[in-house]
């Protein structure tokens, strides 16, 4: 290798990078999340724009999206009812919570996929917290969950409920589900960067997931198998949001097992994220 | 005092899909391009990057050259730290900018003043910072009343304009760019050439990636080539610039 003496190798220099390089990986891996959530002036920007970009020039804008699922909503509702024997004043905004809540749980987990991948044009040319990214996707769905709320809104004005102090349960619950975003975005989006194949693997075990957890039926149809309902954490996820919103407090179970998957799926979250952060660029 | 020291650094791309069967054919029908290896789990890898070390002090204006594939873009991107070395150690002294996309993240549905929001924010300004440069950039632009439209009914000359406007209106310690940025008609080329010196004039530290020798040698007082992956000449522009010629 040739140096010239205009542009040399300083020696002194290299112990000095070199304990800047012990930072462990595991602060950098920290570090990143919290830059992240400083920068929220850049994501919040961004998850309107994806939202404006969508329904550019058309009138109802995101509320299209609100419309569609009312009348998905409304239509099954009816038909579902009826088809289960089940007095619609309870089944409706039972449903219909059901499907606002599996609309944030499926978008986040969907779009957690992909979210490196969209992103792929940034990360290459500017150097940006990779939780930006995943805080973008979080904001977004969070936006969509907002406008979707007029259903629920709808649905107690003509089915009179009035869940009360319960509902302000619902806080803690979308919090939750939040913290839970975050992680299921970066390691979602970790791994499908790498394995192309996963989105696809996602996307079809979340269908699935939507017909075994309780959105369209009642888990109390299950009988003395209720158990297989307790046991899957979809449900209790779901529960976070339309338990409240019902008038009724979420069980010590759900609660149990929300936190229990939440710092589950942190620690392994922070130990593939310390481990691989610096590989995603490589791997778009 | 900005500096930029790397020492040892290499790059290796893995290479997922590639069969083994053609691994063989691109290693005959290899000209250019970095070198194609295999990394410790026998998987496909192309070295970018290898042994590289130099460094560069306060004031240089480093010009990159070297063939198609030498890795002048993945050094770029090293640089800007958008890639962390897969060996060796890479200190910056100095917040480094990098220009390589100027209409990065501009949005066509936006107004044109959104997008300067959302470009501001996306170098790391504040709102106030972006406030204070947005009438600077709004008059460079000349763009007047169509800032307040959405940027699908621009022009791509005034688009560029606009991106050009937002992306230089930066006060970087360390500047990476690959290629020159020219815009606009010659009135407005002038101008924008103006405004480039002036940039120049203000950073620490510039690292040039250009095919250009003139360029080069109008810009820079210090060259580095680079072939296939390595550092082959690092110093004096003139020097550096001859054994690049001879290269070809």
């Amino acid at each position: 290798m040739t140096n010239s003496n205009a542009v040399v190798m300083p020696s002194q220099d290299v112990a000095a990078a070199r304990r800047q390089d012990k930072l462990s990986a595991l602060d950098l891996a920290v570090g990143d999340l919290v830059a992240g959530l400083q920068g929220w002036r850049l994501w919040g920007l961004m998850g309107w724009n994806d939202i404006r970009e969508r329904y550019r020039r058309s009138m109802l804008g995101p509320f299209w999206l609100t419309l569609s699922m009312g009348i998905l909503v409304g239509t099954l509702g009816l038909l579902y009812g009826v088809l289960f024997g089940i007095p619609i004043d309870d089944y409706l905004p039972f449903l219909a919570l059901g499907f606002l809540a599996w609309a944030l749980i499926s978008g986040v987990i969907t779009d957690g996929c992909t979210v490196f991948i969209d992103s792929e044009h940034f990360i290459k040319q500017i150097k940006l917290p990779l939780s930006t990214f995943v805080y973008r996707i979080l904001w977004r769905n969070y936006i969509i969950f907002a406008h979707n709320f007029v259903i629920y809104l709808v649905v107690a004005v003509v089915f009179g409920i009035w869940p009360g102090m319960a509902a302000l349960l619902l806080l803690p619950g979308l919090g939750l589900l939040a913290i839970n975003a975050v992680w299921i975005g970066l390691l979602f989006g970790m791994v499908c960067t790498r394995f192309r194949d996963v989105p696809q693997i996602v996307t079809s075990l979340l269908q699935v997931a939507f017909f075994l957890t309780p959105v369209i039926w009642m888990p109390e149809l299950l009988g003395n198998r209720i158990a297989l309902v307790h046991a899957n954490p979809f449900f209790h996820f779901v529960e976070l949001v339309r338990a409240p919103l019902l008038g009724h407090i979420p069980g010590a179970l759900t609660w149990t097992v929300t936190v229990t998957v939440t710092v589950g799926g942190w620690l392994l979250t922070l130990e593939f994220f310390r481990r691989f952060r610096n590989r995603v660029p490589y791997w778009l | 005092m900005v500096s930029v020291t790397l020492e040892n650094v290499s790059v290796e791309f893995p290479v997922y899909g590639g069969s083994s069967r053609s691994f063989k054919k691109t290693l005959i029908s290899m000209g250019s391009g970095g070198r194609i290896c295999r990394d410790a789990g026998d998987r496909i890898c192309v070295q970018a990057l290898r042994n590289i070390s130099f460094h560069i002090d306060h004031g240089d204006r480093v010009g990159l050259v070297g063939p198609n594939g030498a890795g002048k873009t993945t050094l770029l991107r090293v640089l800007a730290g958008v890639y962390e070395p897969t060996d060796g150690i890479v200190r910056r002294v100095g917040h480094v900018s990098s220009l390589f996309d100027a209409t990065l993240g501009m949005h066509t549905e936006a107004t044109g003043y959104e997008n300067i929001i959302l470009r501001g924010l996306l170098l790391g300004y504040s709102p106030q910072e972006i406030r204070l440069r947005t009438d600077e950039i709004a008059e460079f632009t000349e763009l007047g009343d169509y800032l307040a439209m959405p940027v699908r009914t621009y022009s791509s000359g005034m688009m560029l304009r606009l991106a050009f406007a937002v992306s230089t209106c930066i006060d970087p310690e360390i500047l990476v760019m690959d290629e020159w940025m020219a815009v606009g008609d010659a009135q407005f080329a002038r101008k924008a050439e103006q405004r480039m010196e002036n940039l120049l004039g203000s950073v620490g530290i510039l690292v040039l990636a250009s095919h250009s020798p003139e360029l080069i040698k109008r810009v820079c007082n210090k060259a580095i080539l680079l072939t296939h992956g390595q550092l082959c000449t690092a110093g004096e522009v003139d020097e550096v610039l001859q054994r690049y010629e001879a290269l070809n």
